[in-house]
């Protein structure tokens, strides 16, 4: 493997002063699943590893009705997985969880690290951005927080200025009119990057949409919204018709490239089916 | 830089000196000398180097050395009750001939470990889902399936 020198921060202050002070080809350590294999692969220059693991605070999971769910920097996607709380409220968050590498690699990797990889195919993104979820962001000067929607800036890039420090994420509360499903489509179903992944949250209110988000996961820079599609199905009953329209619409808001895993055109077909697809997954919660 | 590691292996308190960059699996194998769990891609994607920490399973390759300390990791050579008995998955693997060139072995018997002990009496899909993470290039994985369905049934037996 390539020489790294590791160091262990006890405090968010130290992490992020380590951050600054080793300058560039220094990257924070939580689960480690990418990191160690981009190091190995020689994908990234690395000269200094952050292991944030003893930083107390940051394993936290917490949910309450006003607020949502909670969790903080290092809770594993195994262990989210697991909690009987986002099997019955958040089908789209587990099927994401679920479906994200191997068991193996679930115990270990991070949703937070996940999310600030910024890789436009992982796989939590598009169901914490359906689900209107935040990142809380930490600097030695202030707290910040920062809509996911708005937290990409391109394939491996984001918003976060150097010396920040993601310590967690909020869901807003699942609401018991709300309907959510996230559909992965890939070659195999286990240790597979999204082809397309396509996430849809919404809320029904006496037989009517009221709130939509769509995301589409693999088919641009960063995670997309539809929103046009999304502005199509608000305000009606989501009938087989409409639904089918926004799909088209979805197909053509997105941005696809064509790489090993599939063709733009390809892609885009995805996008029309799966849309419609999540739709009536997300609808079926009411059925 | 080097650190000393403590930490507990197969139930064994011991201490290793080990380069801050090695990984869990380079450590087990070069500085334990316990070489049961093999490297097969070494990022994360075979499952051959699956060992439990702290009760769950992860891949020996992605986890550094020093992450260990103070912590408990059981491996291969861990699973065998004793040194003229073998775990009951072990002795329906060889049984079931679900092991051929064997180098998968170790990893899916630690995985399948974990599965058993979590859910006793798994479905194919059960068992599907919980080896999804280690991939065998020789047996097709159907002698695996019935090794761990019969390993089941004889670990409810013995319970019984």
């Amino acid at each position: 493997m390539r020489r790294f020198d590791y160091h262990r921060a006890e405090t968010l202050e130290h992490a992020s002063r380590l951050l600054t002070e080793l300058g560039d080809d220094t990257f924070l350590f939580a689960g480690g699943t990418d990191l160690l294999v981009e190091i190995r692969e020689r994908l990234r220059r690395v000269r200094n590893v952050v292991d944030i693991k003893a930083i107390p605070g940051l394993s936290d999971i917490t949910y309450d009705e006003t607020r949502g769910l909670t969790f903080g920097a290092l809770v594993t996607v195994g262990r989210l997985e697991r909690l009987p709380l986002v099997r019955q409220r958040y089908p789209n968050l587990r099927a994401a969880f679920a479906s994200l590498g191997s068991i193996q690699v679930r115990n270990r990797a991070t949703v937070v690290g996940n999310i600030c990889r910024a890789s436009p195919s992982a796989d939590t993104i598009p169901p914490l951005i359906a689900d209107g979820a935040f990142v809380h962001i930490y600097s030695r000067t202030d707290m910040r927080v920062v809509p996911l929607s708005e937290f990409f800036t391109g394939p491996g890039r984001t918003v976060l200025a150097k010396g920040e420090i993601v310590t967690g994420i909020t869901v807003p509360p699942a609401a018991d009119n709300s309907g959510k499903a996230y559909l992965k489509h890939g070659r195999r179903k286990a240790m597979e990057l999204s082809t397309v992944g396509v996430a849809v949250s919404l809320l029904m209110e006496e037989g009517v949409c009221s709130d939509i988000r769509i995301a589409l996961g693999a088919v641009g820079a960063t995670v997309l919204r539809a929103s046009q599609a999304e502005a199509m199905l608000r305000g009606t009953a989501l009938d087989a018709a409409t639904v089918k329209s926004a799909a088209d619409k979805a197909m053509e808001e997105c941005t696809p490239i064509s790489n090993v895993r599939a063709s733009a055109d390809y892609r885009r077909d995805m996008v029309g089916v799966l849309t419609g697809r999540a739709i009536k997954q997300a609808l079926e919660t009411f059925a | 830089m080097k650190k000393i590691v403590e930490f507990t292996v197969n139930g064994e308190p011991r201490e290793m000196t080990v380069d801050t960059c090695r990984s869990l699996l380079d450590a087990l194998r070069e500085e334990v000398g316990l070489t049961g769990t093999k490297k097969g891609c070494d990022v994360g994607d075979c499952g051959a180097c699956t060992v439990i920490v702290d009760g769950e399973p992860v891949n020996a390759c992605l986890m550094l050395a020093v992450e260990a300390e103070g912590r408990s990791v059981q491996t291969v050579e861990g699973l065998q009750p004793g040194v003229d008995r073998l775990h009951p998955l072990q002795d329906a693997f060889m049984r079931h001939g679900a092991s051929q060139c064997g180098f998968c072995t170790p990893g899916i018997l630690m995985m399948a470990k974990k599965l058993l002990d979590d859910n006793p009496n798994p479905t194919d899909e059960d068992i599907r889902f919980g080896l999804s993470g280690n991939i065998c290039r020789c047996t097709g994985y159907t002698k695996i399936f019935d090794a761990i369905k019969s390993a089941a049934r004889e670990m409810e037996a013995a319970r019984s």
